[in-house]
């Protein structure tokens, strides 16, 4: 599946999107994990309390949304416009 | 009717404003609220400010805080928010929210809890552009408690 970043962790990971090898439906903390495997160097930026997550471009609460083949998924760092 | 645009281009406080009032009979009250970039910042000088989003959520984003301010306020007639993006410079404008409403209550209210909803949940992100390089601006703490009081 793919994940999109955005902002700060887009450029520390140094891609705007990456591939992630990770059997669908599972859930957004299933998708968490593999995100930190796959960039352990940053694992510690992708941690829930420091990487927000939108599924289909609506910001989550927590982990526990199950993402298919079909969902838009993104990670990004506090939002801080306004 | 929920207004949502988000653009590079700054904007005009005049049109907006009337475009509040045009034809509007029903409200009594309107209240606005303009954000602009300031010079100082954590301590630092400021020369610049550039604004990423995440354009496919944006106006989705938007159009569900100004949702949830209605089932608040009922009262609310008329939305308009309008947020920037792109490079902007010391003073320029950033968002504009304004709400109409019969009485002042609601549209003060409502004003004050789009601008705190949309500074946690629409997805924007500042880089401050500073005489010693670029940093992205940390989120606040006091702006995520600012939402206990909703």
């Amino acid at each position: 599946m793919k994940v999109l970043f955005f902002a700060q962790l887009r450029e520390l990971l140094d891609c705007d999107s990456a591939e992630l090898n990770i059997d669908l439906p599972a859930s957004v903390s299933d998708v968490r994990e593999a995100l930190m495997a796959q960039f352990p160097d940053h694992a510690e930026l992708l941690h829930s309390g420091k990487a927000l997550v939108a599924v289909n471009q609506e910001l989550m609460n927590n982990d526990q949304a199950i993402i298919t083949a079909t969902d838009e998924v993104a990670f990004f760092p506090p939002v801080t416009g306004g | 009717m929920n207004y949502i645009r988000v653009q590079e281009a700054d904007f005009d406080i005049n049109a907006e404003y009337q475009a509040m009032r045009e034809d509007n009979r029903d409200d009594g009250a309107i209240v606005f609220f303009v954000g602009q970039v300031r010079e100082m910042n954590q301590g630092s000088q400021v020369t610049g400010l550039y604004l990423e989003h995440y354009p496919a959520m944006t106006e989705k984003s938007l159009q569900s805080i100004a949702e949830q301010a209605r089932q608040r306020w009922p009262a609310l007639n008329r939305i308009r928010l309008i947020h920037r993006v792109g490079q902007l410079h010391i003073s320029d404008q950033i968002v504009f929210v304004a709400v109409s409403s019969s009485h002042r209550e609601a549209a003060f209210d409502a004003c004050h809890f789009i601008m705190d909803y949309l500074k946690n949940r629409a997805p924007f992100w500042k880089k401050e552009t500073l005489k010693q390089g670029e940093r992205w601006v940390e989120a606040l703490q006091k702006d995520q408690d600012a939402l206990d009081k909703w």
